[in-house]
């Protein structure tokens, strides 16, 4: 890379200094600071809920900042909207899509912007400029069509175009490559050096730590709302980032990163057995089983079908053709209420969305499956209901005021819980767990795993969807992997090593995985 | 670390739970002001023909308002109220007055009459209901083919005609009195009588029923009810099934009162008031918290002020304003305490 | 596939066809449907309605829903029949200005205190309705003849309704502001998506303002037309007017969920609601068959039913693309 990188003496283009913010009384940045030089790609990293995009949302003029200065293009800068900060030169890519999807692919880059003639929109000249946009990234395509005809990844691509073509001095790119596969991603690092070249600063925020080396030139860690550490990218290791993101010595990271432990043996029968499974366009022939006093671990890139699946065996989506059984009897369910009778729990991956009601107390989620048991004639048995919260309150270690706490008030660890328990309590045959320890800090991360372990050794089976890759090593007895809708390896526990399991994710492409993890 | 995440929250909601108690005790408090006001300013309002007036008034209007606080507690709407109340107050006097099939005894003739128009009322709504879980139709589109539509069949049923009746047997429901005492109280009219059994029956139901539970849990959370096992179609079908029958008694008890039926006029501008006494009453418009006896006071209030100020010379039209700003006042004092 | 396809053509095209196929049945069975005399009082009376939807058409785009504009023009009318005595620009301002109030309550009500455009409106419509009851003191407050106000709601220009005449301008306006201009380009953007609208930058909240703004100045201007057509400011007019304005829209194939939607499609839904009543006087003037005036909500209601239900198929298969 260039040497422009950390050379101090160049004025910064962006300076934030002991920025600090607080939602309700919780801190969510306290004195956090951000030094962007020009031309440089800066890596943004952190857990979640270390501040990464309460940062950003602060210097892009979504919220506003309680305390500290910030100094941009040498001048004192605060944007009052995403609109004004665009305005001066800061452009941003966010995670989630954020696009028009019933809008053709001309607007989505060009509204804001728009090329006039006699004061009204001169079409021609928009569609030609989405198109060289466009053609940066050796994407050809109809701009008038609207831009929900077009996959994830093109749509992400537009983004990116959009934000990149407003003359930006700095670009925010929040996990841009979380929806683009390899080659995509290869472009968008194409444009990103090339933007370096033209000057530009990036700010880039992953969780994927060979990204980084690929285009990064420095990296600035944060943990728990605060900056922890800056450094050049060239001479960090990957272990002393986790590290610090992690707040913990290399040691320890270095020995295991989750709580799983060991525990093999005392699998029984086959509990579930799904047979080519295949529905819509995410799902084609899946097959797995789950055994009694198993963790089964899906393993697969974004896209592969993991939670579409899931969703199947659970009746949430419709199943078109492939065949399932419980205990051995065929079931079809065609509402999570029929799989919900069968014996089957299914924690979403989306906590928020699909996971808690907020406006319930905790009592009152944690009973919402088991609730047609709870009640008699319709009336629900609140000495009953009361009885087996308080249990699984304490079983479960939820930290809460008491049952009648409002959900939305606890940490998304205790909610995680909480939302285990519903099924926990229903005494599943089988438990579908998707992504169970997203979100939520190292602490209640590290009690869930070790939970999930132990149910599992008492004996229930557990279909368990992870993103990160050692949990479903470490946490699985078994793994199936799936890629593009298709199940294609079963490792046992002992066969699943990180580089077998990846090289099946990605097709025994074993050049691809030997660079990825050469660099 | 945990520890702090789990006392912070407390922490910062404790603000949010001190809002909610004020505004909880605004609402019951604006009530008791409006009343203490009009004690010490209105003429005649202690007396009991006063009181009857206000309830009366309120009867029909809380009566919807039930089937509207269950509908708003999914997270719905349902504008078609009035017109299924124009519905009902249409078919009950075709039958009772025996126009289309000759039924000679008159209660008999009655009691058709009353348990077909609440019926055909139920039904339609449960025609809304079907439109919003089948096609995933947004509610407050759904209800209005029936809100433009309802009225037009009740006006093609009637001919647009008004229906002039003077029925005992039938108008019990809107001008009948319970528990009178002779000389002293003339006792409690039914429609009153109806409003309160409707009124602690759904607020039960809401609060200690599978049904209620899943009401509020499709409000707050439509996906994660769905996921949780919770029959989610189901449920809204019979919401808006029962939004329905409530605005199917509604439209006898106010035909009733009026000794005729006029397909035009009944039940014009009910949603309106329903919802107003809804939002006023605290029930979150965006679904999953609601409270039915919150409606009761939200629809007291809204007929208070409007008594007070006629009581005190201020123009209808005046009051109208006053109303139309109480709602903007509450949802806004609403949207306060969540922020 | 096929099948959506044809739910797409039916939808975006469907109001073209059903309108040209029910002009066509006129034509075919009514005399003097197409005769100089019927055309021009539909358009005349229709123009009212014309307007008011083309309000409603930007406030659906946005996403939201604008409950007060039947009440608004009713103020409008009054407003302007108490001014016409000084000429039409008054009576015309004074209406115009009387609806703007409303759409800046509305506006204000929506962007700055964040409360549904539902319940905003409908509180508004209620406002609305007291303050024309107030002015005109619970009567209909009667023109003046002298001033030349009639005109505007009642005369010809070269054979077209001066009101059809506005409506037409306007509508051809609206249509430019939509498709070649920045604003119009934001309308949808923010219906489609109102938080990527914000994060791509987009004057969000002004837009958002400027349609209800809109929405209540046209719904001035049709109370105007009101007054100055039938010689009255009438302060209960306007009852079922958002309805009869929701429905034209829709029947034009706007998405009630926002983002897609045609002005022109509106007004084509605007003359094929106008168009049944019509068809029905004809009906009825035949003399095989007597359907009440009254059919005309339940047909308006069964349209509604049919475009909506169209819709959802449509909605339905984009929430699918957008869920990927």
């Amino acid at each position: 890379m260039t040497a422009s990188a950390t050379s101090p003496s160049v004025s910064p283009l962006l300076s934030m200094r002991s920025v600090s913010k607080a939602f309700g009384g919780i801190p969510a940045l306290s004195e956090a600071s951000l030094e962007v030089a020009p031309g440089e790609v800066q890596a943004l990293i952190g857990q979640n809920g270390a501040g990464k995009s309460t940062m950003i949302k602060i210097l892009t003029g979504y919220i506003g900042r309680d305390k500290g200065e910030i100094l941009f293009d040498g001048a004192p800068f605060e944007a009052r909207s995403p609109q004004d900060a665009q305005n001066n030169g800061i452009s941003t890519i966010y995670q989630e899509i954020n696009l028009v999807p019933f809008r053709s692919v001309t607007e989505n880059i060009c509204l804001g912007r728009e090329s006039r003639r006699y004061g009204l929109l001169d079409w021609q000249a928009m569609h030609e400029q989405a198109r060289k946009l466009l053609a940066r990234f050796k994407i050809d395509l109809d701009v008038r069509k609207p831009l929900l005809r077009f996959n994830t990844a093109t749509q992400q691509m537009v983004a990116i175009a959009r934000a990149i073509g407003f003359k930006a001095k700095l670009v925010i790119m929040d996990e841009p490559t979380s929806s683009l596969d390899e080659r995509e991603v290869a472009v968008l690092f194409d444009v990103i050096r090339q933007l370096k070249a033209e000057g530009v600063s990036v700010v880039f925020v992953s969780h994927k730590l060979d990204e980084l080396y690929a285009v990064c030139d420095r990296v600035t860690i944060m943990r728990d709302g605060r900056t922890v550490k800056t450094a050049d990218m060239a001479s960090i290791g990957k272990l002393e980032l986790v590290a610090s993101m992690l707040g913990r010595d290399i040691a320890q990271v270095a020995k295991s990163a989750t709580a799983f432990g060991d525990r093999r043996g005392r699998i029984g029968d086959v509990v579930l057995t799904a047979n080519s499974l295949a529905a819509g366009h995410k799902v084609h022939d899946v097959s797995f089983s789950v055994r009694r006093g198993e963790i089964a671990g899906f393993a697969g890139l974004l896209g592969a079908g993991r939670t579409e699946t899931a969703r199947l065996v659970f009746g949430a989506d419709p199943l078109q053709s492939g065949a399932l059984s419980l205990d051995g009897a065929a079931i079809h369910p065609r509402e999570p209420i029929e799989a919900i009778k069968a014996g089957i729990g299914f924690s979403s991956e989306d906590r928020k969305l699909e996971g808690i009601v907020p406006e319930m107390s905790v009592a009152e989620n944690l009973t919402l499956a088991l609730m047609p048991q709870l009640a008699r004639a319709g009336i629900v048995d609140d000495a009953k209901q009361r009885a087996i919260v308080e249990k699984f309150i304490q079983r479960l270690g939820v930290k809460c005021s008491g049952p009648d706490q409002k959900i939305r008030e606890l940490s998304g660890g205790n909610q995680q819980k909480v939302l285990l328990a519903r099924w926990l309590a229903m005494n599943p045959k089988l438990l579908i767990l998707d992504e169970p320890t997203r979100g939520i800090d190292v602490g209640a991360k590290a009690e869930i795993q070790s939970l999930i372990k132990e149910l599992a050794d008492q004996g229930l089976a557990v279909l368990m969807i992870s993103s990160e890759l050692e949990e479903v090593l470490e946490g699985s007895d078994r793994v199936f992997v799936l890629r593009e809708g298709r199940s294609v390896a079963e490792f046992s526990h002992a066969e699943a090593t990180e580089s077998a399991v990846m090289t099946a994710m990605a097709h025994g492409d074993s050049d691809l995985v030997a660079e990825g993890s050469a660099s | 670390m945990s520890q702090v995440q789990t006392q912070g929250p407390t922490a910062a909601t404790r603000r949010i739970d001190a809002l909610a108690a004020v505004m909880r005790y605004s609402t019951l408090g604006a009530l008791v002001a409006l009343l203490i006001f009009n004690v010490l300013f209105t003429r005649h309002f202690l007396a009991m023909q006063t009181l009857d007036v206000n309830l009366t008034q309120v009867a029909a209007i809380v009566i919807v308002g039930v089937g509207m606080t269950l509908v708003i507690a999914t997270g719905g709407i349902d504008l078609s109220v009035g017109s299924l109340m124009a519905i009902s107050g249409a078919i009950a006097p075709i039958i009772f007055l025996n126009k289309v099939f000759n039924i000679g005894e008159i209660h008999l003739a009655v009691a058709v009459a009353m348990i077909v128009a609440v019926l055909l009322a139920g039904a339609f709504g449960w025609f809304n209901g079907w439109l919003i879980t089948r096609f995933r139709i947004q509610p407050i589109i759904a209800t209005l083919v029936l809100f433009i539509a309802g009225r037009g069949i009740a006006q093609v049923m009637t001919n647009g005609n008004l229906q002039p009746f003077k029925l005992d047997a039938f108008q019990w429901i809107g001008l009948g009195r319970l528990f009178a005492i002779t000389d002293v109280y003339r006792g409690l009219p039914i429609q009153v009588a109806i409003m309160i059994v409707l009124v602690v029956v759904a607020a039960w139901v809401l609060k200690r029923s599978l049904f209620g539970r899943q009401i509020l849990a499709i409000g707050g959370n439509e996906r994660a009810a769905r996921l949780s096992g919770v029959p989610v179609a189901q449920v809204k079908r019979w919401v808006y099934c029962i939004s329905g029958l409530c605005a199917g008694v509604a439209g006898l008890v106010v035909i009733a009162i009026n000794s005729s039926s006029d397909a035009n006029q009944v039940g014009l501008g009910m949603e309106l008031d329903a919802i107003a006494a809804v939002a006023v009453g605290g029930t979150l418009l965006s679904g999953g918290r609601a409270t039915i006896t919150g409606t009761l006071i939200g629809a007291l209030i809204i007929q208070l002020v409007r008594y007070t100020m006629l009581a005190n010379g201020v123009p209808d039209d005046v009051a109208k304003l006053a109303k139309a700003a109480l709602i903007v006042a509450a949802v806004w004092l609403q949207g306060q305490g969540r922020a | 596939m096929k099948k959506t396809s044809i739910a797409s053509v039916l939808s975006s095209q469907g109001v073209l066809i059903a309108l040209a196929a029910l002009i066509l049945f006129g034509w075919l069975r009514y005399d003097h449907f197409l005769g100089l005399f019927n055309i021009t009082s539909v358009l005349r009376y229709n123009s009212m309605f014309a307007l008011v939807s083309l309000g409603m058409c930007f406030v659906i785009m946005t996403g939201g829903i604008d409950l007060s504009v039947g009440a608004t023009a009713a103020l409008g009318s009054v407003v302007s029949a108490l001014l016409s005595p000084y000429g039409t620009m008054a009576g015309t301002l004074g209406g115009v200005g009387a609806g703007l109030c409303i759409g800046l309550i509305n506006g204000f009500v929506i962007v700055r205190l964040r409360i549904l455009p539902f319940i905003a409106t409908l509180a508004a419509m209620l406002a609305a309705n007291g303050a024309a009851l107030l002015l005109a003191g619970d009567q209909s407050v009667s023109v003046s003849y002298d001033s030349g106000f009639t005109d505007l709601g009642q005369g010809d220009f070269y054979n077209i309704p001066i009101p059809a005449l506005i409506a037409a301008i306007l509508y051809v306006v609206g249509s430019i502001v939509l498709n070649f201009t920045s604003s119009g380009r934001t309308v949808l953007a923010i219906g489609g998506n109102e938080d990527a609208s914000r994060m791509m930058g987009l004057p969000v909240n002004r837009i958002k303002f400027l349609v209800y703004v809109v929405s209540g100045g046209l719904s001035g201007l049709a109370g105007v037309i009101l007054a100055s057509q039938f010689g009255a400011g009438q302060p209960i007019e306007g009852v079922g007017w958002e309805l009869f304005a929701i429905a034209s829209v829709v029947v034009g194939g706007t998405l009630l969920t926002g983002g897609l939607g045609s002005v022109g499609a509106t007004l084509a839904g605007v003359m094929l609601l106008g168009l049944i009543f019509n068809v029905l006087n004809f009906e009825n003037g035949m003399g095989f068959i007597s359907l009440s005036a009254y059919w005309q909500s339940v047909i308006r209601g069964v349209f509604l039913l049919i475009v909506v239900i169209l819709q959802s198929q449509l909605t339905g298969r984009a929430e699918r693309v957008e869920a990927r």
